[in-house]
């Protein structure tokens, strides 16, 4: 049984096929990274992953349970945990509220669910900002606040969609040492990413699409120098 | 048959005043995206500017249409103005805001006119109001033939206006992108306060052309504001087509529905009607067609 | 929260002394239903102003309370006060329902949708003369001469909703809630299904606003569709009441209803008879200018802006928005 895979995963909206015929595997503890140009439809993959989107045709299987039509919260309690490109923080909330409505995913006590809050926080080094309002955070700390909350629930797998983007350099720096102390606490972690040098750093393994389609799987190297994706990227010579 | 074909008749004649409020009602969502909960006070103000005209002046309400609709128009505007375009800055828990400020005015306009006029019932009789012409073995009712000969002229000039004028193509922009419409140099806080402004003409005339045929009373806007939101959902949301459509299928289920079910469920038809468009065909007749 | 309990225990001390200091009928009754519009108010503000559905029906749930009462001495042959157990779980039952039917709208499309359900309720509970006696009402034998236990029982239900709703917010269940108001989708990805924790946000509301729908039976004696299924009366003035104290959070509904009932009473009597007579035509009108004003000024409140309210009178420093801990 695998950890994660895809079969064949096809979406369709109406006569557009963002998604294409995408078969995956991604194995426990690693970190895979999805990329490809604008528009590939990578958000679309994971948001067919999380049950945002009903899927048109193919297999979703989670630790060999398959995802097909189930309700995005019930995927979250499966395990599976996700960011959004745009960040979405619960504005009026603080903080620390933000990721304790998270921690209830797997309690319904009040003191254990702020206990394991207050870990995620410490964890991400928000900490110290957990009694301010959401919507007064920077962008940077908004990143890490989603990251934090996705954290909460307790997943097995996380979702890391574009993370890194609108960050500084510095800020980017950060997040990858974040990420990489996630996975080294056991997380598998697929990681949709447009930064090069965040996902050639981190990645063991790497899948490429563009229109929805598969162009190359493989290691970051294997990936890196195949033509077809310096081609998706930069266009042909 | 004969029954069946006159209420069908008499239902499409006031489905043409329906459709007058339900345009109004569809140009201020689909423009504001918001509820105009105020919309059938409007018609009831333009109703008593109306019946003002009619007592004391002597004025031919289809007449005095042409005063109601500007004045309205303008009561519109200030209202958007100065009411609900400032709340477009707050940031509050509810975003229901502006429809609740739609709330308060409808209540302030009805209650000053209850304390100018009284809550007694006003009508207007004019010489046809009760006369009827036969045709086909059907009456027809005088003045709703009339009304609906009116609403079907100003709903052409409204298209006309919307289609071939640039103040009504910047309001169709407007409508369906508003960030993209301010991009291309429209001023958007002008074009709010314009639409508010016709939406309430549009109420305004089916108010006047309403009067013959109706009693006046003050808490007569809020049966029309829910009939208006019907056909608005009814038809789809921003869709004028939908919205005609929409007053017209209503005007006819009323009518068929207080003949043959009971008059006092009358207004209980729009209000089913509205719930099952609601949950089954969220996106009003207009998703069936292409328009 | 402890600070806050302790401020809350003296206006509790001084509603639990009112009826014994006060002897009049017409002040108590006054009380009386502002303690109602504390229940009402609350329950509404439970589902809106802490879930973000905003509802536009809530005369449903008190109509059924109160019908469902009127009808035990009607149609059961048994005391109204069985609607007190009765009215609370029969409105909830109403209350899935319409969550199964209206959840699955958002925003605006929900609040039309209990308009129209609203609606629908009190034309057929006015043209289903068997069962309700339409227009006719029910009018049934007021049990208790005296407003004084009407009193306390509406004190205790007001006491008892306030602190239900507290409890709950404290709870994982308020922080659902509040997930799915700020972001339904966020709330979803974190594990909160969403037509779950509205369903039961609705079912917590509409319990407690069936309650005092029965209360009501059992108080004024006699109801009709007109008035409990009313939009304007019951269902626009919840939102009043929630609205002028403070969506969202917890001691604004009572505050609203407070002042919204003393206001309404006000003007209704001419300031108690002070002013001359047509000022009480006016106090809708009040009304409407106050709502006016409150959305467009005081957009979070009696209770909500009360900081910004005090820093205008004393001219302090703005501080940090209220959040779920208030």
């Amino acid at each position: 049984m695998s950890f994660f895979e895809t079969q064949h995963l096809t979406k369709a909206f109406g006569g557009l096929i963002a998604v294409n015929d995408l078969s995956f595997k991604v194995e426990q503890g690693k970190i895979y990274g999805l990329i490809g140009p604008n528009g590939s439809g990578k958000t679309t993959v994971f948001n067919l992953i999380n049950g945002y989107y009903p899927i048109t045709s193919g297999t979703i299987l989670f630790e060999g349970q398959e995802l097909n039509g189930l309700p995005t919260w019930k995927i979250c309690k499966l395990g599976i945990g996700r960011t959004f490109q745009i960040v979405k923080p619960l504005r009026r909330m603080t903080v620390l509220e933000n990721v304790m409505a998270s921690a209830f995913n797997r309690t319904a006590r009040e003191e254990e669910s702020r206990e394991k809050a207050l870990e995620v926080l410490e964890f991400c080094e928000l900490l110290k900002k957990r009694d301010y309002p959401a919507k007064g955070l920077t962008i940077g700390d908004r990143k890490r606040l989603e990251i934090a909350r996705a954290l909460a629930t307790g997943p097995k797998l996380l979702l890391l969609d574009e993370t890194m983007a609108g960050l500084t350099p510095q800020e980017q720096a950060d997040g990858v040492v974040l990420i990489r102390k996630i996975r080294d606490s056991g997380m598998t972690i697929i990681i949709v990413e447009h930064i090069m040098q965040v996902i050639m750093n981190i990645c063991d393994q790497i899948l490429c699409i563009n229109y929805g389609q598969e162009i190359v799987q493989g290691s970051p190297v294997e990936v890196a120098n195949n033509p077809a994706v310096i081609e998706a990227y930069l266009g042909r010579e | 048959m004969e029954v069946f074909v006159q209420t069908f008749v008499s239902g499409v004649l006031m489905g043409g005043i329906y459709a007058l409020v339900g345009l109004g009602m569809t140009l201020i969502m689909g423009v504001m995206k918001i509820i105009n909960l105020a919309h059938g006070q409007l018609m009831m103000v333009a109703m008593y500017i109306t019946y003002v005209l009619f007592e004391y002046l002597h004025l031919d309400p289809y007449f005095s249409l042409l005063i109601a609709m500007p004045t309205l128009f303008l009561l519109g505007a200030i209202i958007q103005k100065y009411f609900l375009n400032p709340l477009l800055k707050v940031d509050s828990i509810l975003p229901e805001n502006q429809v609740l400020m739609t709330v308060g005015i409808g209540m302030v306009l009805t209650e000053i006119i209850r304390f100018i006029f009284h809550s007694d019932y006003k009508s207007v009789k004019t010489s046809y109001s009760s006369d009827f012409i036969y045709a086909g073995g059907i009456s027809y009712n005088v003045a709703m033939v009339i009304a609906f000969g009116i609403a079907a002229l100003l709903t052409l000039l409204l298209f006309f206006f919307l289609l071939k004028t640039d103040i009504g193509r910047s309001v169709r922009a407007t409508a369906q992108n508003k960030e993209a419409a301010l991009l291309m140099g429209i001023n958007a806080e002008w074009i709010t306060i314009f639409t508010y402004g016709l939406g309430a003409a549009l109420a305004a005339a089916a108010g006047s052309l309403l009067l013959p045929i109706y009693y006046l009373f003050p808490d007569i806007g809020g049966p029309f504001t829910l009939k208006a939101f019907v056909i608005t959902i009814l038809g789809g949301l921003g869709s004028t087509v939908g919205a005609i459509v929409g007053g017209v299928v209503l005007g006819v289920a009323e009518s068929l529905g207080a003949t043959y079910i009971s008059m006092a469920l009358k207004d209980a038809v729009g209000m089913v009607i509205f719930l099952l468009v609601l949950i089954f065909l969220p996106g009003g007749l207009k998703a069936w067609t292409k328009i | 929260m402890k600070k806050m309990r302790w401020s809350a225990l003296i206006p509790l001390l001084l509603l639990l002394v009112f009826p014994l200091v006060i002897q009049s009928d017409y002040y108590r009754h006054i009380f009386i239903i502002a303690l109602m519009w504390v229940v009402i108010g609350s329950s509404w503000n439970l589902l809106a102003g802490y879930t973000g559905q905003v509802s536009f029906g809530h005369a449903i749930f008190f109509g059924t309370g109160a019908y469902t009462a009127g009808l035990c001495a009607t149609k059961l042959g048994i005391s109204a006060w069985w609607g007190m157990l009765l009215g609370g779980p029969v409105a909830v039952l109403v209350g899935l329902f319409i969550g199964w039917v209206c959840f699955r709208l958002r925003g605006p499309y929900f609040a039309l949708a209990t308009i129209a359900v609203g609606e629908i309720f009190r034309i057929v509970a006015t043209v289903w003369r068997d069962l309700t006696d339409g227009m006719q009402g029910i009018l049934i034998m007021q049990t208790f001469r005296s407003k004084i236990p009407y009193y306390y029982l509406a004190l205790f239900l007001a006491a008892l909703c306030v602190y239900a709703i507290h409890r709950v917010i404290k709870s994982k269940w308020g922080y659902c809630f509040v997930a799915i108001r700020e972001d339904q989708d966020a709330a979803e990805s974190m594990g909160i299904s969403a037509f779950r924790y509205k369903s039961l946000s609705l079912a917590v509301s509409s319990f407690f606003t069936g309650l005092a729908g029965a209360f009501y039976m059992n108080y004024m004696a006699f109801i009709d569709p007109h008035v409990v299924f009313s939009l304007h009366y019951i269902s626009i003035m919840a939102i009043l009441v929630g609205i002028i104290g403070g969506v969202g959070t917890l001691w604004g509904p009572p505050v609203g209803a407070f002042v919204m009932v003393l206001l309404q009473e006000t003007f209704r009597s001419s300031f108690f008879g002070l002013l001359p007579k047509w000022v009480s035509e006016g106090h809708v009108l009040v009304f409407g200018v106050l709502v006016i004003f409150v959305i467009r000024y005081m957009a979070n409140g009696i209770v909500g802006d009360w900081s910004k309210i005090k820093r205008i009178w004393s001219k302090e420093k703005p501080e940090p928005v209220a959040t779920i801990g208030s």
